[in-house]
């Protein structure tokens, strides 16, 4: 029987990684739950055991349950009734199906209810249940919301509302308003504080609001009158067992059709505070979005996954000039890339999770305890390399799935563009990854700090002093190229010292590090097991290497003056 | 209201994805070469116990298999699911069962368990598909039994309603408990394993499946839900006669592969009222439909 999980050894090999061994031993506390819950596990071994069979089950539901209706729920979407949300009848399955398996608050501790999941092996499911349904991956995955509560959420609140979760109820970020999608800062949804009613009272407008007739809400609004920035803006949890939230629309997508996109209003909706006033966007809301942005990257990957795994399987069937078309330059050339950029793409994101996994583990051993110093520098340092690595796997990752997808219709020919395939639902979910949860522009902004600061520099050459195997010592030496051009290519911007110059150029520059590290960790894949990687790498090496060269050769040819011929017109201009 | 449910569950070689080394040379099934699988009809019966065990807090489902010492792994599976222990039968005498012995054991073995409310299982196991065990038992233990049964619909005041599945439809039917019901493939598909009872019980053995240098074995004596019963003939005191191979009247003669092959043709003009006749005609031969 056909399994999400098992049938791709990649994945395996992600979750096998020697930093598991750190992620684990502070995530399970030296195994302190081990004589107070009977599925707690008692050592490393038996935690890694627990995280594969469960993903074998994430492998077999998605499979099975989530495969077989992801066709149906693509052609029915969800159902506006009498300002509700009803899933697709095939939703409903899917989420009863992740309900009782219980797969629901993975990472929240077992004191509340959850599986004590690592952020990795929680992100691995994600990636699997996306591979076959993104849409249904939406509606499960924002579980993860539940990880903002528990972090900037009083003990009460946690102990009301995370057992839920676990139990099965849905959640939802509420963050995007008409005038308030990438530019969070203009929320305008009012917070007003009633004495009478002793809670606060949200109203307003939200749009673009993900599985919006969620069971518990995390809304960004305005609680301090008369501000216009982001300090004005406070989070709080709205349970849908209160009312006030109604949904006025679905919105009509192109793409993850089972996934509700509602636009919601709200009058007098009683909420309560989460965490302090004030810091609802500039701390909360942050730490929501880079949980979200790895998720994004998850899902990515897994889309990436499928589109291949459907192309591969139709270029093995389809005959064309009397052979097989997988025999044909033009098209295994297609699919060693997709494979090159669906193996590094997957090692940028578990690189990151891992990172992710280390230093949230240790925020959460701070609160029991104080930490060592030794403890403070390791968290300081995962917490870093996980914020700057974050933006680089949603931003590549989503770019690399929109790409498969495209390449994957390519390689079906006219039968790709007819509807009949699934490839076609693939490549239209795969085009908003690039775009919510802060589009890739976005994430370059996000990134390119880590340019000018030197950390992915840094990152890179210590990756250059790691031993691979002799017979990638060449590729390591290309790799090691590609970082001299990031390091010129960074300096050029830096002396042109124009923050204009700079911005335009952030995307190249992004790329050009993304691509070095990306090959660094196939490099290590590939030393460790090459069966499974020496042809990824190869193949990535080729291509990374083009891609820096151009994205170098545009960074040194373009002057300041040139500017002038990329800037666009305002409607004011044209309009004089 | 509590009730006592026993699932038999047997496990088979997955017959359904059969590859050119599925037979042995004397045309038996070579149970080596494929992989060993819960019955599929029994994985339906399991989920209408625990759908029962759901809407009844506090009733008891208990899995009862009989097989060689890896057969745990049904009563593992049932675990995972939501089953609250199983009996594994295991004995060389137990070996070479047909129906009739198979259905002695079982019944015995319920009789040691303790009568239960409903005892169910699947319609008929993939590589025998002789549909008997389940009424043999309900024979012997002279219980009421409803067959190829699709939904259970209520129970209420000791009688349950079912749907059962009939040629050309289905009935409802009604029957004073305790009751034996065999489940047929159209019932709602089993649930998934869940995650915690996984981790719970991932190591739960029949002690015969132990060896010596196994790893966590201090666990055993820890957590006493991690043995799973084991029972022998003499267990459940057994006749020995009517047992495995002693106790199988059924002696297999021969063993023949069956080829079909299309030696009735029968030629059809396009037209619609042909087909149309066609389609009737399948459907009464159930050949399709």
């Amino acid at each position: 029987m056909s399994n999400c999980y098992s049938d791709h050894q990649e994945l395996k090999f992600e979750l096998n990684h020697p930093l598991m061994r750190r992620v684990v031993e502070l995530k399970e506390r030296s195994f302190a739950d081990k004589d107070l819950y009977e599925n707690a596990p008692i050592d490393f071994d038996d935690t890694m055991d627990n995280y594969d069979r469960v993903l074998d089950i994430v492998g077999e539901i998605t499979a099975t349950t989530i495969a077989d209706n992801a066709e149906g729920v693509d052609l029915e979407g969800p159902h506006h009734e009498g300002n509700r949300v009803r899933y697709a009848s095939g939703t409903e399955k899917n989420l009863k199906a992740m309900v009782q398996a219980g797969m629901n608050g993975m990472t929240m501790p077992r004191r509340y209810g959850g599986l004590n999941f690592a952020i990795t092996p929680y992100t691995m499911c994600a990636e699997i249940v996306a591979a076959k349904d993104a849409g249904f991956g939406n509606i499960w995955s924002l579980q993860d919301c539940i990880e903002t509560l528990y972090e900037f959420g009083d003990e009460d609140q946690r102990q009301r509302y995370i057992p839920r979760v676990c139990d099965g109820e849905t959640m939802s970020m509420d963050l995007t308003e008409p005038d308030a999608g990438s530019d969070l800062q203009s929320v305008m949804l009012r917070a007003t504080y009633s004495e009478e009613d002793g809670c606060w009272l949200l109203n307003g407008v939200k749009r673009f609001i993900t599985n919006g007739d969620a069971d518990i809400h995390l809304v960004l609004a305005r609680s301090e009158e008369g501000t216009k920035d982001g300090r004005g803006l406070s989070m709080f949890i709205y349970d849908k067992r209160q009312g006030g939230v109604n949904v006025r629309r679905i919105e009509n997508k192109l793409g993850i059709h089972g996934s509700p996109t509602c636009e919601l209003v709200y009058k007098n909706a009683k909420a309560e505070l989460c965490g302090s006033r004030k810091l609802g966007l500039i701390k909360y809301v942050m730490a929501l979005m880079n949980g979200a942005r790895l998720g994004i990257a998850a899902q990515s990957v897994g889309i990436s996954q499928a589109a291949y795994d459907e192309a591969l399987s139709y270029a093995r069937d389809r005959e064309q000039f009397g052979k097989k078309i997988i025999s044909m330059p033009a098209v295994y050339d297609m699919l060693a890339l997709m494979k090159a950029k669906l193996d590094a793409g997957r090692a940028l994101l578990y690189q990151t999770s891992r990172y992710v996994d280390i230093y949230k583990a240790l925020d959460d051993i701070a609160r029991e305890r104080k930490l060592t110093p030794e403890e403070r520098d390791e968290q300081k340092k995962f917490a870093k390399l996980a914020d700057a690595l974050t933006p680089l796997a949603k931003g590549m990752n989503s770019e690399y799935c929109n790409q498969n997808t495209y390449d994957a219709i390519q390689i079906h020919g006219g039968s790709g563009f007819m509807l009949d395939y699934p490839i076609q639902r693939y490549y239209r979910d795969a085009r908003i990854t690039s775009i919510y949860e802060g589009t890739t522009q976005l994430q370059v902004v996000a990134a390119i700090r880590y340019v000018t600061n030197g950390s992915y520099l840094a990152q890179a050459r210590e990756f250059e002093l790691s031993e691979v195997s002799p017979a990638l010592k060449s590729l390591q030496d290309r790799a090691k190229k590609m970082a001299d051009m990031l390091e010129e290519a960074t300096q050029k911007v830096k002396d042109v010292a124009s923050q204009e110059f700079q911005d335009i150029c952030a995307r190249h520059l992004v790329e050009i590090a993304a691509d070095t590290l990306m090959l660094h960790l196939l490099l290590y894949n590939a030393t460790v097991n090459p069966e499974l990687f020496d042809k990824s790498v190869r193949v990535y090496a080729n291509f990374a290497e083009a891609e820096v060269l151009k994205h170098y050769t545009f960074v040194m040819s373009l002057t300041p003056e040139q500017l002038e011929y990329y800037r666009q017109e305002t409607s004011d201009a044209v309009a004089e | 209201m509590k009730l006592k449910i026993i699932v038999l569950a047997k496990q088979v070689p997955d017959t359904r994805n059969v590859g050119k080394d599925a037979m042995t040379p004397e045309g038996t099934v070579n149970r080596s070469a494929l992989p060993a699988i819960f019955n599929p009809e029994d994985l339906n019966a399991l989920e209408q116990a625990l759908q029962l065990k759901d809407q009844f807090p506090g009733s008891t489902v208990h899995i009862l298999t009989m097989g060689p010492p890896r057969a745990t792994e049904i009563i593992r599976e049932g675990l995972f699911r939501g089953a609250d222990g199983g009996v594994l039968l295991t004995d060389r005498a137990f070996a070479g069962a047909d129906t009739l012995a198979t259905s002695y054991a079982l019944a015995t073995a319920i009789r040691k368990i303790g009568m239960p409310d409903i005892v169910i299982g699947g319609r008929q196991a993939i590589d025998g598909d002789t549909a008997q065990v389940g009424p043999q038992v309900a024979q012997k233990l002279d219980l009421n039994q409803v067959t190829y049964v699709t939904k259970i619909n209520s129970i209420v005041d000791g009688k349950i309603n079912v749907t059962r599945h009939i040629d050309g439809g289905a009935e409802t039917v009604e029957a004073p408990l305790p009751i034996l019901l065999t489940v047929n493939g159209d019932a709602e598909p089993c649930r998934p394993r869940n995650a915690k009872l996984l981790m719970k019980y991932k190591r739960a053995t029949a002690p015969m499946e132990r060896t010596e240098n196994m790893p966590y074995k201090e666990e055993f004596d820890k957590k006493p839900y991690l043995t799973v019963t084991q029972w022998s003939v003499a267990d459940i005191e057994g006749d020995y006669n009517q047992c495995g191979l002693a106790g199988s009247p059924t002696k297999v003669k021969a063993v023949q592969n069956i080829v079909f092959k299309a030696k009735e043709s029968k030629r059809l003009s396009a037209d619609d009222a042909e087909v149309e006749a066609l389609i009737q005609e399948l459907l009464a031969s159930h050949t399709i439909g």
